[in-house]
């Protein structure tokens, strides 16, 4: 602790910061622009000057930059001196020289740090009467708009970009006042990260271009606290909506998950939300083969009951991208046993054993946050920015603060970034891959070994057994791999924290058992570990912790007719297993219900279709990776600027259902009746309750507003439907209001944030108004409940270790690589993501190409037992031989690991059969 | 001998030069031709790198150069001796890197030409001992890209030193490892600020680093770096043979500063050129060896050290040019290469032309100099086409104010604001002269802002 002397008055702060931060964190207002909470210092636009002084006798002091400057204790400053005021203006001066007038076209208009700081500097006159400066712009790819005309030159898209995010593609170029920020040439950002620029960048030069054809000024978009749908690690957003659209995603900070970064799936991939072929009615058809009709909600809930009553067992089919809610309320309409989770039967089970592991093997499961404190890593059969994007940035961040760790020897402090940099160089915590193809995390990696997943698992058995000799050994292993597993073992013995990574991304079990022993090896040894295992789907977690058979199971239930009807749940069938065996379980089925907000192929093959809630449109609760229970609230109504729609919340639908099969007068249920219910009904889930505030929730008996205050139009955004305004859409759901009436300020803690604004502070960095110190923890609390923990006890190892690969004559092994673009069904179907997407190809080894004598681009076929997929060719240098790359994202054709024939696609595949 | 004229003109006759006076240039050839390995080591050459890795420790050579008080002639004047004693050294701090910072930019400086061109063992002897002194295990001769005889000189002599053991493992027959690779720049002025210098080295933009930590305790890749001007580095073996009390003694009562200065003339004098006199001469004495100003013209202004140091009056001739008495006078002594401005020329269009360069020449990364320094070269512009407006004297005093030390980055804005403010003070006059009354509108003339075709393929 040290005590600081802010313009006389004295403040206790933490001492290890430097002067900005603690007086952020205090709460003081000092402009900045150079400074990052997640970047550190650098000195570099001398906008946060304050007067510094001696000691209590001096009175003349000197400028210092408070970003630079040590919050030592005994430190005298002043913010509101003269001299700090008036250099402070001519900063501001100086970076509005060549800045364009622009602000009423400019899209960061209403959210720009460079507004609030002017504002707060007090410019507002310009006294430059020569030229400006200007720049060509450029095209950046589908994501990111570029209008370097408004750049300040505060150097954080580079510091953002290549230091923190490991990016190579965007540099500085130039020189003195002619400094430009972009790439050697047009093309698309490489970073998966590159959509946080739009944030990290204080002005206008880097804007959300998916934002950018219906744009809205922040002050009219309308908010809730949202949690990410396009994987399992549960970053928190801001979705923002005007006129029944979502228009854009910003990051919400949470201090345990993604504090200030999104991945640009998360960010980019919403605009499955506002397709225009949407379901926005229920849909009805008697015979699968005619045009639908569309209906009232009482006539589709009777359709659907009528059809229900009629059959003789219903089953359900639930969903890991649908919410606990609304696949609990799935579970009470068919019941216990005649629920499927919906998750193919081989995902599953991987699912259930990460479960197993999570609680079993003796290492805690760290939050994101706690990935960038971890100074070893294993990560075994990921590639994490194709998985899990957000948590390969946290690992990043592990293995670059070592910098940190060496600084500190010099007594460099921790937020002096280009001084930690310097010292730092390569050097980084020891990060392990075991994974077939090159991943993002290469370069800060001390090896990577691109092994088939048989040989990952072997790997990790062997590290296992060198940490505790008491783990099973790996019989017939090749001395290489056994020096591997030896040097792994001492590093991650050697580490204060060593993380295991690893998760199901290669559908291998034993990848999973073998990361289980090495986690509970180095539980054993007493290390002070962690253990992630990444999941699939945003509820991939959560629907494992509720349980159900497998989607297998509810078509072969279908397919043998011991189940007549089926209530398919915000599921598409066809991209989870082959087609041949989900229509012949569907063509058996009497009656088809599917809930979903998307028409897909298995919509198109229900009877009754029931118009789903997006998570824009509907409350409900998701549990990540790290088992935390998150919920998300709606972000508006559907129905104000669209009366004639009727989507509801799946939840919703499926409560009305069962009252109407069941012949319930009382139709309605509202969100906390559901999450009570789920919770008593699933013991592990219990926690649920308290995932969230719940609808009574008030601040001074306010509700929460979801728009801004300065939130305009709403009287006249409806007048083209009716001159008269109605009522504001009611939510008996959530502590929210559709309005910008209710609660939106800072001052009183609270863990749901819709936006973050305070007075002064429009842009993203009003979020330090929101936390307990600059990128700490929200003042009321980080959101959401962890429902995991390892469970006491001596749990035994896994001894099943697999053979070691060996390649096939004529046959390959079929190993699915998740692709962050393209490789997960919602997000592929915003048109931004299908832009950014790489075009999918087999990847083969340069050996294999060359025995097949193909070369890259020839299309080839991949046949598996269940079907077959044709792509063209790509060799990958240090892919292992005898395995096949298919990227995930896919028709479901082909099984992750069974062994599988490559042949040239002519129709006469087995003729023309490419022989080795 | 046409060629000749392009080079460097040390004014003094070897006669002059003498070895216990001029340890600069006592060796150097009166035909101003390479001093090479054999004629160097005939002249006394490596034998201070002889005597000190065989008798002497490293703490000995920091202390001796302390002693000597071998102030930075790159400009800064800070104690050699004291840079080398905060080079971090231990059993867990790597060896790092000595760098000769060679990249003579400063405007009106030609002083580290002649010694490199012309003398390059003296600076590689020099090298060695700093690297002894500092434990570096490489060094780097960071040249001025323009330099291209120099390149060529440097290049060779360090082959010659490699080859007749001077350079590479076990220096001189001892247990000392050390080599020197010549690095020339890409001409950009700021790397001349040593972690500029550093960074640009490294293969990153050519922008200054904050201290601390310093080099000595994080430099280049991170490691323990010195940094040290040429002619600092050159004084290293002299000291090292003739100990630091003879030293100090070469400036006898004209300063406390120790040694001799390089020091030169240019602008409308006679001769300009250079002289190797005791650091503390006068700037009359340096004019008068200048044959006096060129005809007949009065002199009116002169910069004591390069386009960076303040002006100075034809009444401040007669203090000695060492670096307190210079900092005294409200300037800098910097490189010690006055620059003379007779009665005839444009103080305002002189300032204009530096602060163009020094605007030129920011890297871009602190405000204040990126986006201060052009400002300042617009208002002037305006006040020489007579388009300036009420307001810009005070605007240009503010904006020379707000570059001042401590408020920016490095010291390239202080620099550049000091011939401004200093030339605010003594001419005011001319520069009101720019202002017209009543305001003009500006001409068409005006350039295209310079980033317009950056991106243009």
């Amino acid at each position: 602790m040290a005590t600081i002397h802010v313009d006389g008055q004295r403040y206790e702060v933490a001492g290890a910061d430097n002067l900005l931060n603690a007086c952020l964190s205090l709460g003081l207002d000092v402009p900045y622009f150079c400074w990052h909470p997640a970047l550190g210092s650098v000195g570099a636009c001398r906008q946060c000057a304050v007067k510094q002084y001696r000691d209590e006798d001096d009175t003349r002091g000197a400028l210092v930059m408070s970003c630079m400057t040590p919050a030592a204790d005994g430190t005298r400053i002043s913010i509101d001196d003269e001299e700090a005021r008036e250099f402070r203006a001519s900063v501001i001066e100086w970076l509005m020289i060549h800045h364009p007038h622009d602000c009423p076209v400019c899209e960061e208009g209403g959210h720009c740090h460079l507004q609030d700081m002017t504002m707060m500097t007090g410019h507002d006159r310009r006294r430059y009467r020569f030229r400006k400066r200007t720049h060509h712009n450029q095209d950046l790819g589908p994501f990111i708009a570029h209008e370097m005309n408004r750049c300040i030159t505060c150097y954080r898209c580079v510091r953002f970009y290549r230091d923190h995010a490991g990016g190579k593609d965007l540099g500085a170029f130039g020189a003195n006042d002619n400094i430009y920020f972009g790439r050697h040439q047009d093309g698309v950002l490489e970073s998966p990260f590159a959509g946080n620029l739009t944030e990290v960048c204080p002005t206008g030069v880097f804007t959300d271009q998916t934002h950018s054809e219906r744009y809205t000024r922040k002050w009219d978009l309308q908010f809730a606290p949202s949690v990410c749908h396009q994987c399992s690690v549960g970053c928190n957003i801001s979705p923002g909506e005007r006129y029944g659209e979502l228009r854009r995603i910003e990051n919400r900070y949470h201090g345990d998950v993604n504090r200030f970064f999104l991945c640009d799936r998360g960010r980019f991939g919403y605009g499955y939300v506002n397709r225009d072929d949407r379901p926005r009615l229920p849909e009805w058809r008697s015979h699968r083969d005619d045009a639908g009709v569309t209906l009232e909600v009482d006539a589709a809930l009777d359709h659907g009951a009528d059809r229900l009553r009629r059959v003789r067992r219903v089953i359900g089919i639930g969903s890991p991208r649908a919410s606990l809610e609304s696949n609990h309320q799935l579970r009470e309409l068919v019941g216990d046993d005649g629920f499927s989770t919906g998750i193919a039967a081989a995902e599953q089970r991987c699912l259930s054993l990460m479960q197993r592991l999570n609680q079993s093997c003796g290492l805690p499961t760290p939050t994101p946050r706690e990935v960038e404190r971890h100074d070893a890593v294993l990560i075994l059969g990921e590639d994490l920015l194709e998985s899990a994007a957000r948590l390969g940035l946290a690992v990043r961040q592990a293995a670059q603060a070592r910098h940190e760790t060496l600084a500190a020897e010099r007594d460099i402090p921790h937020w002096h970034a280009a001084a930690v940099r310097t010292l730092g160089q390569d050097y980084y915590h020891p990060v392990f891959i075991a994974y077939p193809t090159p991943t993002g995390l290469d370069d800060v990696t001390a090896a990577r070994w691109a092994l088939a997943p048989d040989d990952i698992a072997r790997l990790g058995f062997a590290v296992a057994h060198e940490i505790d000799g008491s783990a099973p050994a790996v019989t017939d292993l090749d001395p290489g791999t056994r020096e591997a597993a030896r040097d792994i073992a001492a590093r991650l013995m050697a580490a204060e924290r060593p993380l295991v990574v690893s998760g199901g991304s290669l559908g291998s079990e034993a990848i999973l058992r073998a990361a289980g022993n090495v986690a509970r090896a180095l539980s054993r040894r007493a290390r002070r570990g962690g253990l992630v295992l990444v999941r699939r789907e945003v509820n991939s977690t959560g629907l494992t912790m509720m349980g159900g058979e497998p989607l297998e199971w509810a078509l072969d239930e279908l397919a043998s007719r011991r189940a007549d009807a089926v209530v398919i749940l915000e599921n598409d069938l066809h991209q989870r297993l082959p087609a041949p065996s989900v229509e012949a379980a569907l063509a058996a089925a009497e009656t088809v219900v599917v809930l979903d907000h998307q028409r897909t192929a298995t919509w198109q093959r229900a009877h009754l279709g029931l118009p789903a809630a997006s998570f824009a449109e509907a409350d409900g609760t998701v549990v990540s990776l790290e088992g935390r229970a998150q919920r998300f609230f709606q972000v508006f109504d559907p129905a104000h600027l669209r009366p004639e729609t009727r989507i509801r919340a799946s939840w919703r639908w499926l409560h009305a259902l069962r009252a109407d099969l069941l012949r319930h007068a009382a139709a309605d249920t509202t969100l906390d009746e559901v999450i009570r219910d789920c919770a008593r009904a699933y013991p592990s889930l219990a926690g649920i309750v308290d995932a969230a505030p719940d609808a009574d929730y008030r601040v001074h008996g306010l509700k929460l507003a979801r728009e801004p205050h300065r939130y305009s139009g709403r009287t006249a955004m409806r007048a083209h439907l009716d001159v008269s305004e109605p009522r504001v859409s009611r939510d008996p759901d959530s502590p929210f209001t559709f309005s910008m009436e209710g609660y939106s300020g800072f001052d009183q803690p609270r863990e749901e944030v819709a936006f973050a604004w305070a007075p002064g502070w429009n842009s993203p960095q009003a979020w330090n108004k929101f936390t307990d110190e600059v990128g700490g923890h929200l003042r009321a609390g980080d959101p959401g409940v962890r429902l995991m923990a390892p469970r006491p006890g001596d749990h035994a190892y896994a001894t099943s270790i697999p053979e070691g690969f060996r390649r096939r004559d004529g046959k390959w092994q079929v190993v699915m690589l998740p692709r962050l673009f393209g490789g997960e069904e919602t997000s592929s179907r915003a048109a931004p993501i299908l832009a950014r997407a790489a075009p999918p190809a087999l990847l083969l080894a340069a050996d294999d190409v060359a025995r097949l004598g193909v070369s890259d681009g020839d299309r080839l076929a991949v046949i598996g037992h269940a079907g077959a997929l044709t792509l063209s060719v790509c060799h990958e240098a240090t892919l292992p031989p005898g395995v096949v790359g298919v990227p995930a994202g896919l028709a479901p054709s082909l099984e992750a690991g069974e062994w599988a024939r490559l042949a040239t696609p002519s129709g006469h595949a087995r003729r023309d059969e490419v022989r080795k | 001998m046409s060629a000749r004229r392009y080079h460097s003109q040390l004014r003094q006759r070897s006669a002059e030069r003498r070895v216990e006076t001029h340890p600069l240039t006592w060796r150097l050839r009166e035909d101003g031709a390479v001093l090479g390995l054999e004629e160097y080591v005939e002249k006394d050459g490596y034998a201070a790198v002889r005597e000190v890795l065989s008798h002497r420790s490293p703490d000995d050579v920091v202390t001796t150069m302390k002693e000597a008080n071998v102030r930075g002639r790159g400009g800064a004047g800070f104690s050699a001796g004291m840079k080398w004693s905060l080079t971090m050294t231990g059993p867990n701090i790597p060896r790092g890197y000595l760098v000769c910072n060679a990249d003579e930019m400063e405007p009106g400086t030609f002083k580290d030409r002649l010694l490199l061109e012309q003398q390059p063992h003296l600076l590689i002897e020099g090298m060695i001992l700093g690297a002894y002194a500092n434990h570096s295990r490489f060094g780097y001769i960071f040249l001025r890209g323009e330099y291209v005889e120099a390149a060529r000189v440097l290049s060779r002599a360090l082959e010659e030193a490699r080859e007749a053991g001077w350079l590479g493992r076990h220096v001189a027959g001892s247990d000392f490892d050390f080599d020197i690779a010549l690095h020339t720049g890409a001409g950009r002025y700021i790397c001349g600020e040593e972690t500029a210098l550093i960074n640009s080295l490294e293969g990153l933009r050519a922008n200054p680093r904050a201290k601390p930590p310093f080099p000595g305790q994080s430099g280049a890749w991170g490691k323990p770096t010195v940094v040290n001007n040429v002619e600092t580095l050159c004084n290293a073996p002299a000291v090292m043979r003739h100990g630091a009390e003879w030293y100090q003694a070469l400036s006898g009562e004209l300063s406390d500063d120790g040694g001799t200065k390089l020091y030169g003339v240019s602008g409308k004098v006679a001769r300009a050129g250079l002289w190797e006199l005791p650091i503390g001469t006068t700037g009359r004495e340096l004019l008068e060896r200048a044959g006096g100003m060129r005809d007949g013209r009065a002199l009116k202004a002169w910069l004591p050290g390069g386009g960076s140091t303040g002006f100075l009056l034809p009444e401040h001739l007669d203090h000695p040019l060492d670096f307190d008495t210079i900092g005294e006078l409200g300037s800098r002594l910097g490189t010690g290469l006055m620059t003379v401005v007779n009665e005839d020329q444009s103080v305002l269009s002189l300032v204009r032309n530096l602060e163009q360069f020094f605007a030129r020449e920011s890297c871009g990364w602190c405000t204040p100099c990126r986006d201060g320094l052009p400002w300042t070269v617009k208002l002037l512009q305006a006040l020489e086409r007579g388009e300036g407006e009420p307001g810009d004297l005070e605007m240009l005093d503010k904006l020379a104010d707000d570059l001042g030390p401590g408020q920016t980055f490095c010291a390239h804005a202080p620099g550049a604001a000091m011939p401004l403010q200093s030339a605010l003070k003594h001419f005011r006059e001319e520069f009101e002269r720019g202002v017209a009354t009543p305001p003009r509108a500006a001409s068409a003339a005006e350039p295209m802002p310079a980033g317009d075709s950056f991106t243009r393929s």
